[in-house]
């Protein structure tokens, strides 16, 4: 069939599944809406979590960034999976005792103080819409990249599936649908990553063939790497030969950066408001603890297939371009060139390199995510160490000698001593997007990356939404505006309380939807400060109401607003104002910042709370309920 | 249950966190960042023994630790007749 009819039919079918999920569990209740009325199995939440926690980022991006960096890609990959043991262990059973619907309920009522709750909604509004914009981005990218659509109709049919699903069935329709679209999305990421671990190293399991050897000899345009060398030990030699200063599992970033970014995401991704909160719909205590390991395994999965997929395509891009001709390897296929692979599989020899074989080169050249610009003029294109040419790639919208798309741009010229000169700029996305046409695999595998793509971000987005609403209609409007002060419970009924998150989720969807069309420019920037502020306000602010029973509104409101402002400011003057690092103070890097303002949010916290009253009798009570299990029962409201 | 009954129970959940997070602390931290380079000069296979723990080993183990933390707690809410 038809690539294009392939993609349509699969983002189809998986939109209709989706949908369906969504109208078989509608929301009745708050309850329903806000935490799937409490009853979600542990490792359906752990799978839920697992989509929920993937976005579009993780899916299509961070193998390429693992890949770009080497082994400075480590920090993400172990903020990014490292801090589910923080949550296992010091957030989500107790979280899950307190059993309210949201994380302002714990901050507000922990702290007996409407300051903190209002304080906590603006936290979570901020973080979730900086994440949040980033997803529906990721709808509008794969839409335009696989389905030809513009970017701005390929955002606006994600809102509108989005829509649906959040709005109608609230927490319950989505933790269903994110079951489902955690099978999409991983089945679409392991396919292609065990075909290439059997082309290069004929180890079935990525994970191992990451540390195997490969099977077929290649020229790195130095010097013959030889079959049966280690894959790593390939690529750090291939880095020494073409230039590069660092090899591929040696790290550049100083140790203190690296501490810095990766405390900052683990206490970040603790803290994340639609993480902690998908603890809150499990039966029990015991379901929360093991929940989170399901969770990680679940995402451990991707993550851990991850690196191999980012030293895989590290390693054929040197293989399969390296001095190979553009025009005939780019070529249209003729029955020759096919009889001539057909034959040569057979015989069990690399197909990569052979004529017509590179069309995937060509593709992604067409759609800006490869650019070539042969600059000793030999046809044949040369990847190494440094710059190709000066800047954004601008298209002259003429094709050169050889076929390529030519570049007005300046040449960069090879830095001396170097062997050979670089003419390629790849984008990292192209690490998992090529994949199954760099693999040769059939065109319902290019179809599943697409849906697996639109999966992850719309999972994250939905999420995230909900989280939004639930702090806007619960929080804001039911605990603090509508509040009854003679009773403080809230003077919405259930049904108003459920109109209006629903209504809080629509215009949460359209705002996402607008930054998704109008990006604010910085979207990659912007992450880092969510799991800043993250890390520097919801982690410290939490645990200390858990494991600190004396800390009290005073200490808390002081921590998270020297957080907070640390964490914001900072982040401000040196991503926004001057990235040249005039604001910075001991070197400590913006990604970073988010540590050091959690430390600080700590012992200001300690010390204030010390200074002032303890907190009430019946909070102390609360705080020895929540630390033993028994009893948890059903979340509610009030 | 009594109060001194809740702060054996809680002392031994603090107790178990922190052999916990020692592991967590040594794997990801210790192996994957500050000692790196000097278990770099192990090779296991294809791999450098700190670049697997950064990369790979890291995670496995993250895994472990909340699958045993989860298991002990459970033993010890029966102990002190505090489960669900």
């Amino acid at each position: 069939m038809e690539l294009q009819t392939l993609i349509y039919l699969f983002v189809g079918a998986s939109f209709a599944l989706y949908i369906g999920i969504a109208i078989w569990a509608k929301a009745a209740s708050t309850s329903d809406f806000y935490i799937a009325g409490g009853g979600v199995n542990p490792v359906v939440n752990g799978m839920a979590t697992a989509a929920d926690w993937m976005s579009a980022a993780s899916f299509i991006s961070l193998a390429g960034i693992v890949s770009l960096l080497g082994r400075d890609g480590t920090a993400y990959l172990m903020g990014w999976t490292g801090g589910y043991v923080l949550l296992a262990m010091l957030l989500a059973p107790y979280l899950r005792k307190f059993g309210k619907f949201t994380v302002p309920d714990f901050v507000g009522d922990r702290y007996y103080s409407d300051v903190a709750r209002t304080v906590a909604v603006i936290c979570v509004i901020f973080i979730s819409f900086t994440y949040v914009a980033g997803q529906m981005r990721g709808v509008g990218i794969v839409f335009s990249r696989f389905l030809q659509v513009d970017i701005n109709t390929g955002v606006v049919l994600g809102m509108a599936v989005v829509f649906v699903y959040a709005v109608l069935g609230g927490m319950k329709g989505i933790t269903y649908t994110q079951v489902a679209q955690y099978c999409v999305l991983i089945v679409a990421y392991t396919i292609p990553a065990i075909f290439l671990s059997l082309q290069i190293t004929g180890d079935f399991l990525p994970q191992v063939g990451f540390g195997g050897t490969i099977q077929f000899a290649f020229d790195n345009g130095v010097r013959e790497i030889p079959a049966g060398t280690y894959v790593l030990h390939a690529l750090d030699q291939s880095f020494k030969d073409l230039g590069f200063a660092i090899p591929y599992t040696e790290g550049r970033a100083g140790v203190w950066d690296t501490f810095l970014l990766t405390v900052a995401l683990m206490a970040g991704t603790a803290g994340l408001p639609h993480v902690i909160v998908r603890f809150f719909t499990v039966p029990r205590v015991r379901d929360a603890r093991v929940s989170a390991g399901w969770a990680l395994l679940f995402i451990s999965i991707l993550y851990t297939v991850c690196p191999a997929v980012g030293a895989f395509g590290r390693l054929n891009l040197i293989k399969n371009l390296q001095n190979n001709d553009y025009a005939v390897w780019t070529r249209e296929c003729t029955a020759d060139d096919l009889a001539n692979i057909q034959a040569a599989q057979r015989a069990g020899q690399d197909t990569a390199r052979m004529p017509c074989r590179g069309q995937w080169f060509a593709t992604w050249e067409n759609s800006g995510l490869i650019s070539w610009l042969d600059k000793n003029g030999d046809g044949k294109i040369q990847i190494a160490n440094g710059g190709a040419f000066k800047g954004k790639a601008a298209y002259t919208g003429e094709r050169g000698a050889s076929g390529e798309r030519l570049i007005s741009n300046e040449a960069i010229a090879t830095p001396a001593g170097q062997a050979v000169g670089n003419e390629v700029v790849v984008d990292r996305d192209i690490i998992v997007l090529a994949n199954p046409e760099i693999a040769a695999l059939p065109n319902w595998v290019i179809a599943l990356i697409a849906a697996g793509g639109l999966a992850a971000a719309l999972s994250t987005a939905a999420g995230l939404l909900l989280v939004i609403s639930s702090s806007i209609s619960h929080d804001l409007l039911g605990r603090v505006i509508y509040k009854d002060p003679e009773t403080g419970k809230s003077k919405l009924t259930d049904a108003q309380e459920l109109m209006a998150a629903r209504g809080a989720a629509a215009v949460a969807i359209l705002i996402a939807g607008y930054l998704g069309i109008n990006p604010p420019g910085f979207v990659a920037q912007v992450v880092a400060f969510a799991f800043g502020l993250a890390a520097a306000s919801f982690f410290p602010v939490i645990i200390n109401g858990i494991f600190d029973k004396r800390m009290n509104k005073e200490g808390a409101i002081a921590g998270m607003a020297v957080g907070l402002t640390l964490t914001f400011v900072y982040i401000v003057l040196n991503v926004f104002v001057d990235p040249s690092g005039t604001y910075k103070v001991f070197s400590i890097e913006a990604t970073g910042i988010g540590t050091i303002a959690m430390v600080i949010h700590f012992i200001v916290a300690y010390f204030v709370s010390r200074a002032t009253a303890a907190p009430p009798q019946d909070i102390q009570d609360m705080v020895e309920s929540i630390r033993i299990p028994r009893g948890a029962g059903e979340a509610t409201a009030h | 249950m009594d109060e001194q009954q809740a702060r054996a129970y809680w002392q031994e959940n603090i107790r178990t966190i922190m052999q916990l997070l020692g592991v967590w602390f040594i794997v990801s931290y210790g192996f994957g960042v500050l000692f790196v380079d000097l278990l770099d000069t192990i090779a296991i296979g294809g791999f450098k023994l700190g670049f697997w723990f950064a990369q790979q080993g890291s995670m496995y183990i993250f895994l472990i630790l909340i699958f045993v933390y989860a298991k002990r707690m459970n033993t010890i809410d029966e102990k002190y007749d505090v489960n669900e």
